[in-house]
């Protein structure tokens, strides 16, 4: 086990690194050019000279080409350093750090919210198989995949916050409160900022039921087929007690490896949700500074979801022999 | 000939000692096959014909495809995706040929006076009630923001194109995209995956580390990185999505090889793998010819699902300005004209119905690639 380990963080390495220069590589052929966007004005007027945008070419490291570059970006990356955001103007570990949370407590609550609901939709539809409950789970949860993330939050913005007026458009608290620092104030602002999750939240919640819901319903029919459920029902076990104490626990395996496999979702933000209800989440941050070319931001970015990548296969690998003792991690 | 070709090697992989009814079953088939092809065989044939006759009392024979496609078409979901599927091919392909009121690109250059009348009512100095009736008086060159209509059966966007032929139009370019997509990163996925799966050893791995590689770049960000790439190159809108459809694939290929290499890992220890090696056939023979066949099942399930997720993709790029480009039309494009509040608010006819349209196609695809599933899945043959 140890040994497995080990060898697949080597090999992890060896893959980031792949995935460090393939990303850099398109980065740099980028053709938003952070430098000269920022100082447009300022070139059309004649005020800075070509050496001066050659000057801050080179502050900013994009000088020399791409394997330079890259060589140059790498090494301080390995010492910990992942540059300092163009556009944030802060270094990116600090940007990401500071903007990850809101990011991870809406994907948290959505993913418990998920598991919460398509659990249950799953076995009920897997029980009744084939029966008119079934055929509605199934077709409302497959809607909810088939739906693009940004139409349905407009159809829902458009119901909620622009016709009946029930909800916030977007934002994290409203635009004219300001809270003080006291227990009052720390918790109408809990408040303010819930009232404007629930529309996020939903669309991320519903939108993603469909998967887990039909990978629960797949397990649990095939458990619902093991000769041990017979063997339940043979000796006379209420219906109940067949499928929460002896099906359910098994439908469990492959949910347990699942777990582990969300972590890129749980704290890499959703752009394109973050970015319709204008969160200041880090999936926001990256759209707003891969538009401007900033990028070191982009590069962390980008690695960052790549090590989450990495340590979730890793994770779910190892739960999968965790929670299955017949699985063993020999490679 | 070709099914039954499949259905030998299944038969021989499932079980070594098979029925000999089925055997000489498919040999009569094929022999009949063989026969119809040679003309001077008559007496041959009429042999088969009454030795097929004789057996047909006591057994029924269905090819896999049959019994595949009965299946299938058991299921209430799966016809549904298919009318839908149906739908969208006729509406997005024949559609334009027969609507031809307008173009893709061809702006209503009816010259349009909106007239908004606000009243303000207020009491003056005197005390008495003064109501102000304010026109405000918008002329316009062409016929933007229409409602729907007999000559607009949708209305018209913001630059007074008819939203109902670019839907059309939209819906051309997606399924172009999503099929076009979804066999180059099937031919590229059975290619390295079967390479990886066959040979094993250092080409297994060094083919799958790269596919990790792909596996753990973040899909959408990269995609949008490619995609302003490409806007520095200034293509033609027309080149654009061809160049589109290479980048989609570049990143989605490495899901399929995965699924191919895992399956004939598996396939490469059945018995009838071994026959072959027996038999010394050649390499690309038993790659081409007995294993790839027999992954054809999940290949077509995973093609027809990545072909919603594809048309997914290519929306969403096309939505944020980065995928295609003006004055082709595209759902994705259609739909971000909603981040101008009016039109949210005001014009749902202009973005709600591509919405529905890239409903109605990932939603048909995923319905049919269920349905397939359940249809091919060897497991639930009873």
């Amino acid at each position: 086990m140890f040994k497995y380990i080990v060898k697949r963080i080597l090999l992890s390495v060896i893959i980031l690194l792949g995935v460090s220069l393939l990303v850099y590589s398109l980065v740099r052929l980028m053709p938003m050019n952070y430098v000269e966007t920022k100082y447009a004005s300022q070139i059309a007027q004649g005020t800075i000279k070509d050496e001066d945008i050659e000057h801050f070419l080179g502050l900013y490291g994009l000088d020399g080409n791409i394997f330079v570059g890259y060589f140059k970006w790498l090494g301080n990356m390995i010492k910990g350093d992942f540059g300092i955001s163009f556009k944030y103007e802060k270094p990116v570990t600090q940007v990401i750090s500071e903007n990850m949370w809101i990011s991870f407590a809406i994907a948290f609550v959505a993913t418990i919210l998920q598991f919460l609901i398509a659990i249950p939709l799953g076995i009920s539809s897997a029980t009744h198989q084939y029966s008119a409950r079934d055929y509605t789970v199934t077709v409302f949860t497959m809607i909810g995949l088939s739906l693009p993330t940004y139409f349905f939050a407009a159809i829902v913005i458009k119901l909620f916050a622009v016709d009946l007026r029930w909800l916030p458009v977007g934002g994290i608290i409203d635009t004219g409160n300001s809270y003080d620092a006291s227990f009052v104030g720390v918790f109408s602002k809990l408040g303010d900022v819930l009232y404007h999750m629930i529309l996020p939240i939903s669309v991320s919640v519903i939108l993603s039921l469909g998967g887990l819901m039909r990978y629960t319903r797949t397990n649990t029919l095939e458990v619902l087929n093991a000769d041990y459920i017979r063997t339940a029902r043979a000796k006379g076990l209420s219906e109940k007690t067949v499928i929460y104490k002896h099906a359910f626990r098994n439908t469990l395996i492959p949910l347990a490896t699942m777990l582990a496999g969300i972590l890129p979702s749980l704290f890499g933000g959703m752009m394109i949700t973050e970015e319709v209800f204008a969160i200041d989440g880090i999936g926001r941050m990256a759209y707003k500074a891969l538009v401007e070319g900033d990028i070191p931001f982009v590069m962390g970015y980008n690695m960052f979801l790549a090590v989450l990548t990495v340590i979730g296969t890793l994770l779910s690998d190892i739960m999968y022999a965790v929670v299955d003792p017949r699985v063993k991690l020999v490679k | 000939m070709d099914e039954i070709e499949i259905k030998n090697d299944k038969a021989n992989a499932e079980s070594p000692a098979e029925n000999s009814v089925a055997n000489t079953a498919a040999q009569a088939q094929a022999d009949a096959v063989v026969g119809v092809g040679a003309d001077g065989a008559a007496i041959a044939d009429a042999a088969v014909a009454s030795e097929g006759a004789a057996q047909e009392e006591t057994y029924k024979e269905m090819s896999p495809l049959r019994l595949v496609l009965r299946r299938f078409f058991r299921s209430k979901l799966s016809i549904i995706g298919l009318v839908m599927i149906i739908f969208l091919f006729v509406f997005s392909f024949l559609g334009p040929v027969i609507y031809r009121q307008w173009g893709e690109g061809e702006v209503d250059e009816t010259p349009t006076l909106t007239v908004v009348t606000q009243t303000f009512t207020y009491r003056d100095e005197n005390g008495e009630i003064v109501t102000v009736y304010e026109q405000l008086v918008h002329e316009s060159p062409y016929n933007e923001y229409a409602s729907p209509s007999k000559d607009h059966l949708l209305g018209t966007d913001d630059k007074g194109m008819d939203v109902f032929v670019r839907l059309m139009y939209g819906g051309r370019i997606s399924l172009l995209i999503g099929f076009i997509v979804v066999i180059l990163e099937t031919l590229i996925g059975i290619i390295l995956g079967g390479i990886a799966g066959y040979f094993g050893g250092w080409v297994d791995q060094v083919i799958m580390r790269i596919v990790d590689i792909f596996n753990c770049i973040p899909t959408l960000p990269i995609l949008l990185i490619a995609s302003a790439v490409i806007d520095s190159w200034q293509l033609e809108a027309d080149q654009r999505i061809y160049v589109l459809m290479v980048i989609i694939t570049i990143f989605s290929w490495s899901g399929i090889a995965r699924l191919v290499r895992g399956q004939i890992l598996s396939l490469r220890e059945q018995e009838y793998i071994t026959a072959t090696e027996v038999m010394g056939l050649p390499t690309w023979r038993k790659i081409f010819k007995h294993l790839i066949p027999n992954v054809m099942p999940q290949l077509i399930v995973s093609m027809t699902l990545g072909l919603g997720s594809v048309i997914m993709y290519e929306s969403t790029l096309s939505y944020l300005g980065l995928g295609v480009q003006f004055p082709k039309a595209a759902w994705g494009s259609m739909i971000s004209l909603v981040n101008n509040a009016g039109v949210l608010e005001y014009h749902p006819n202009v973005w709600l119905p591509a919405g529905v349209m890239i409903l109605i196609a990932v939603l048909g695809f995923n319905f049919v690639g269920d349905g397939l599933r359940d249809a091919m899945d060897p497991k639930a043959r009873k």
